[in-house]
């Protein structure tokens, strides 16, 4: 190889592979603040190797599968309260106002509020989060044995089984 | 060992080229990108959880996965450009950046119009959404990069080295639903177990997929055509041709 291209392939081989490193090096050192959330295990547990726990007060996110069974509305308002799971300890969430057409039991969402004990969110913001599956509704019938609902019959299934699907 | 390599480097061969294929590939991808849209938008069945609305994922996964690949082929001919100095992957730099940036933009609107019915919002600062944004602004910084300096060739070096060190962030948009906690689903189709997406839904996306991808060839060929008459207007090829027409 010429002398000059073989200096240049050098340089720019060494620029790239320093500035790798170096973001490599922040993205390692931020891991804990680029996370979106905690999971209820991180929450109650404490995150990485020192097991920093959240303080009571701390805005912070949750994300987590809501538990089966765990949902439970005021009647006269849209108050509603639900837990969480991961893999282990179980965290309560607080919240007020409209869920997400994916919100549902046994579904990941994320919610956003402010620590109130050690185990307990009041969330001023929820979201859903979808899983990377797809798949028609007569498959997912027959593998997982849920039934899909069209959003234009809702209405309808959720008058006639009032305690049916929240 | 690149001796059969050299002929291409030359920009009347390259602008010949080009010319060739172009056609074929324009051609090739909208045959391909009607044939994916209209059967994914149409005639696959509802999802199971979303409904109709997961339907977005036909322009939505294509545009994101060619964003990122568009952007590894510019930076492979800024390489190119920078160490072997060869004029034709200098200018093709500038002529892929602006459909990178475009299949990027396509990816960030498509996501957030899914994001707000499925998700509750439309945009969060999670570490995939925030990284292809950056993706976004890589591009936009190289185009404009490459006309900020008065000497045309300084600035395409500096659009050039750009390019390069953004690579950096393809890894991170990729693997950013697995290092981290993200609200972004994880991988249905890049990765190497069976794709959590149902058969019936899979063949048509793949078909998209290969429609952006042939009409990002299409369009660089085009624009590096246009390039090349640009920077070459001063040659007898050129003026030979233009007086031949």
């Amino acid at each position: 190889m010429h002398p000059r291209r073989q200096k240049r392939l050098i340089a720019v081989v060494l620029v790239i592979s320093l500035l790798a490193s170096a973001i490599g090096a922040m993205l390692y050192a931020l891991q804990q603040n680029i996370d979106l959330f905690y999971t209820p295990s991180q929450l109650v547990d404490g995150l990485g190797k020192d097991k920093i726990k959240p303080q009571v007060g701390q805005r912070l996110r949750i994300g987590g599968m809501v538990v089966n069974g765990s949902v439970t509305r005021d009647p006269d308002s849209l108050k509603v309260s639900f837990d969480l799971v991961d893999t282990g300890p179980i965290v309560r969430v607080t919240y007020e106002g409209i869920l997400p057409d994916l919100f549902r039991e046994g579904q990941g969402i994320v919610a956003q509020g402010v620590l109130i004990d050690d185990t307990t969110i009041a969330a001023s913001e929820v979201l859903a989060k979808h899983d990377e599956e797809y798949m028609p509704p007569e498959v997912a019938e027959a593998l997982k044995g849920i039934k899909h609902v069209p959003p234009s019959q809702q209405g309808a299934a959720n008058a006639t089984s009032t305690e049916g699907r929240y | 060992m690149f001796k059969w390599l050299h002929p291409f480097a030359k920009p009347e061969t390259v602008y010949h080229l080009c010319g060739r294929f172009y056609p074929w590939l324009i051609s090739a991808g909208i045959l391909l990108l009607l044939l994916g849209n209209i059967w994914g938008l149409a005639f696959t069945p509802p999802d199971y959880q979303q409904g109709d609305s997961y339907r977005i994922i036909h322009i939505h996964v294509p545009s994101a996965i060619m964003s990122m690949g568009t952007y590894s082929a510019m930076a492979i001919a800024a390489f190119i450009a920078l160490v072997w100095q060869v004029k034709v992957a200098q200018w093709s730099v500038l002529a892929i950046a602006p459909v990178g940036a475009i299949y990027t933009a396509i990816a960030l609107i498509t996501g957030m119009a899914w994001g707000k019915p499925m998700w509750g919002t439309w945009w969060v600062w999670d570490a995939r959404l925030t990284s292809e944004l950056i993706l976004l602004f890589l591009y936009l910084g190289v185009i404009a990069l490459s006309g900020a300096f008065t000497d045309r060739q300084t600035g395409a070096k500096a659009a050039s080295l750009l390019a390069i060190v953004g690579v950096i962030n393809l890894p991170v948009i990729h693997f950013s639903v697995e290092w981290w906690n993200t609200l972004h689903q994880g991988a249905s189709i890049t990765k190497f177990a069976k794709p959590s997406i149902d058969p019936s839904m899979l063949w048509p996306l793949l078909i998209s997929i290969l429609a952006f991808k042939v009409i990002m060839l299409a369009l660089v060929c085009l624009r590096l055509r246009t390039a090349i008459l640009l920077n070459e207007q001063h040659r007898p090829w050129v003026k030979a041709m233009a007086k031949g027409q």
